[in-house]
């Protein structure tokens, strides 16, 4: 039963990883950029469903919907300010510029509330129930469903809507898109708004889970998200699915086999391994690059 | 002009700024040595500086604020009955960020820029460790009030840090307590320990927790550990539950321990879980939550709810300026101005560093609100321990242990 158990322990921190994954993925997809202030999206999203939820006394769903939409609309900022100019520059260029901008964000949050952390406010009155010798609690099963409707969403956009389909011809070719007609920067911007919602929702469930938020939250999770995206194959959206999803499992039961120090530890040995065994991840294709 | 020369411009810049540093370095170390060879800072005019060296910001910030204010209701009321022969205190406050090397920093301005006489230390024991060694170079002696690893005070090899003193107990003190709580009181046979491995804190507890459970016939069937700043706890717990303790210990800070027992909770660990000092702390409450607390106990310096008259004046006093009761960390800064204070007003003369170490090392049944206390030849208080209990989040007095 010990087996089961941690098994949905480790679902549960898979698809918080998986949520954060999946911004990471869909932005790389389209302009091949790694976007490591998408972590601090992520802490900016727990922090509006905090205040949301314990100043603004609102409903727990109202709360997540309000992060989601405040933290499209700063994803769509951050690509206009810092990104956008740097279309055409190099890569190492965008890349030390999303550093840049991770840490503006981290640092303003802690200077203007200071890096103290805050505790999210019960929002359930938690509730176990058993199967199997299992106990499962109902936030569990929330948070899982939050999640798993969020990833069915996504795919309903990017395959069976106008702007899906603008992403995934702007994410093949680029110039191609241009000439037929399709509006690359604000398709650029919607990948940066829906993958930012994501963060930002994967904020608010990670706050109500986990409990405890802190401006500097969303470093490591946003690492451990770029492993989960690296692991599935970069750039493609059900592969960070999975990637988060077996990420978890592998942290769970290293920890349950004892190892609870070793944990970080092996989630880079999965992204040292996996960039050597198959850089382009598990539902990647060997395709060789562009010239 | 090339590149070439460009270059060479700013390379002789950069050799004369290096050169200038240096000597101006230089001149500081001059300073440094004829200081140390001197009998540390001393207090001259009317006022008398005391440094405070906090953690007012980062993770364990409400411990360094809880230090600083009751220090200064400490102060207020010295200086309220005419300050220490006619002089004034005066509290010089700086934030270390929860950090040990911003906490040397911190110690170095204290004693240099500041001149103070003698400093408060940072709450925990390894920030409080980071401005040891500052405290014996420049001769001004430090107190911290909740920095209960041994090793502040005394070295591995077994000598004593001169200028480093406490107001709390150790931690082997707190470990023992907890475990003949466990196994006498509570009557814990199989006991589980889950400790924060990032810090010199937590491994003390757990150690000397470990020895008197075993000296007392108990069993360890469980001993994991987790690191500061994690998360998720959950896997860890479902493997210390298939060993079915009935008494689990967690020496660590509120930050993590409020997720690891709401968690434990969560599984359906009912069994009774401990800690101590390190979980006193308002948001370990909020993290938690009040259901999750209850059936847990803590270690901790004192108890607001402690019956003693010179605790609930002081009790009143706090409530009437910070309208909230003090918690342990507000007694023990409270306490440590008054230990600090009763030093300097025993000093012949100059009021200097030195003499100020000299009178707190032998101080003798001293009475403050955490205890009356006695130091050591390691610079420790001798004095007693609270065993508390969270009841629908709030601590209730259980018992008082005496060393």
């Amino acid at each position: 039963m010990e087996w089961i158990q941690q098994l949905v322990n480790g679902i549960s921190l898979g698809s918080i990883y998986a949520l954060i994954a999946l911004g990471y993925t869909m932005v790389y997809g389209i302009i091949k950029l790694i976007n490591f202030a998408h972590g601090d999206v992520f802490m900016l999203g727990a922090f509006i469903g905090f205040f949301a939820i314990a100043r603004w006394e609102m409903n727990v769903f109202l709360a997540l919907i309000l992060a989601m939409a405040l933290c499209a609309i700063i994803g769509v900022i951050i690509e206009r300010v810092a990104y956008k100019r740097l279309r055409n520059a190099t890569r190492i260029a965008a890349l030390i510029t999303a550093i840049g901008v991770s840490l503006l964000i981290e640092y303003t949050v802690i200077f203007f509330r200071g890096a103290s952390p805050a505790a999210y406010p019960t929002v359930f009155e938690t509730s176990n129930f058993e199967i199997l010798g299992v106990k499962i609690s109902t936030q569990s099963i929330l948070i899982l469903s939050v999640s798993i409707f969020l990833m069915v969403l996504l795919q309903f956009i990017v395959h069976k809507t106008k702007i899906g389909k603008a992403m995934r011809a702007v994410s093949h070719d680029a110039d191609a898109a241009k000439l037929m007609g399709i509006n690359v920067d604000n398709t650029i911007s919607a990948t940066f708004a829906i993958g930012s919602a994501l963060a930002g929702a994967a904020g608010v469930i990670f706050g109500i889970y986990y409990t405890r938020i802190d401006p500097l939250m969303g470093v490591l999770p946003g690492i451990k998200a770029f492993i989960a995206a690296v692991l599935g194959g970069i750039g493609i959206i059900p592969g960070a699915m999975v990637g988060g999803l077996v990420l978890g499992v592998v942290e769970t039961i290293v920890s349950a086999l004892g190892y609870s120090l070793w944990r970080d530890a092996a989630a880079f040995v999965i992204l040292i391994l996996i960039l050597i065994i198959r850089p382009s991840g598990i539902f990647g294709k060997n395709a060789r690059e562009k010239v | 002009m090339t590149q070439k020369n460009k270059m060479k411009k700013y390379g002789s810049l950069f050799m004369a700024t290096a050169l200038l540093t240096g000597a101006l370095a230089g001149c500081n170390t001059d300073e440094d040595t004829s200081s140390s060879g001197g009998s540390g800072n001393s207090a001259s005019g009317d006022v008398i500086k005391i440094g405070a060296n906090l953690e007012l910001s980062g993770g364990v910030a409400s411990y360094g604020s809880s230090i600083g204010d009751g220090a200064k209701l400490a102060i207020e009321e010295i200086n309220a009955a005419g300050g220490i022969d006619g002089k004034q205190l005066e509290l010089i406050t700086v934030d270390n960020k929860s950090e040990n090397s911003e906490a040397t920093t911190a110690a170095i301005r204290l004693a240099e820029k500041e001149q103070v006489v003698a400093m408060l230390a940072p709450a925990t024991s390894g920030n409080a460790l980071a401005t040891v060694e500052i405290a014996n170079k420049y001769k001004v002696p430090i107190v911290t009030g909740s920095g209960t690893a041994p090793n502040v005070t005394v070295n591995d090899n077994g000598s004593v840090n001169e200028f480093a003193f406490r107001t709390c107990f150790i931690d082997p003190f707190q470990g023992t307590v907890a475990a003949n709580f466990a196994t006498k009181d509570l009557g814990a046979k199989n006991v589980a320990i889950y400790a924060d491995n990032a810090s010199d804190y937590a491994k003390g507890l757990a150690a000397s927790f470990k020895e008197t459970v075993l000296a007392n016939g108990g069993t360890v069937v469980a001993e994991e550990a987790y690191v500061a700043k994690d998360v998720d706890f959950k896997s860890t717990l479902t493997n210390i539950k298939g060993k079915n303790p009935d008494f689990v210990f967690i020496p660590g800070y509120y930050e993590e321990v409020g997720l690891i027992v709401k968690q434990a909770r969560d599984l359906g660990i009912d069994v009774p879980l401990m800690g101590a000092d390190g979980w006193d702390s308002p948001t370990l409450i909020d993290l938690a939550g009040a259901k999750a607390l209850n059936n847990t106990y803590i270690t901790n310096h004192y108890s607001s709810e402690d019956p003693d008259a010179s605790i609930q004046k002081f009790v009143e006093a706090f409530k009437g300026k910070y309208k909230e009761a003090p918690n342990a960390f507000h007694a023990l800064g409270y306490d440590s101005i008054y230990f600090i204070v009763d030093a300097i007003k025993r000093v012949d003369g100059d009021i200097t560093g030195e003499a100020i170490q000299k009178q707190l090392a032998a101080t003798k049944d001293l009475s403050l609100i955490t205890g009356t206390f006695t130091v050591d030849e390691f610079h420790n208080p001798v004095k007693s321990a609270t065993v508390l209990e969270f009841v629908d989040g709030k601590q209730q007095f259980n018992s008082k242990v005496n060393p």
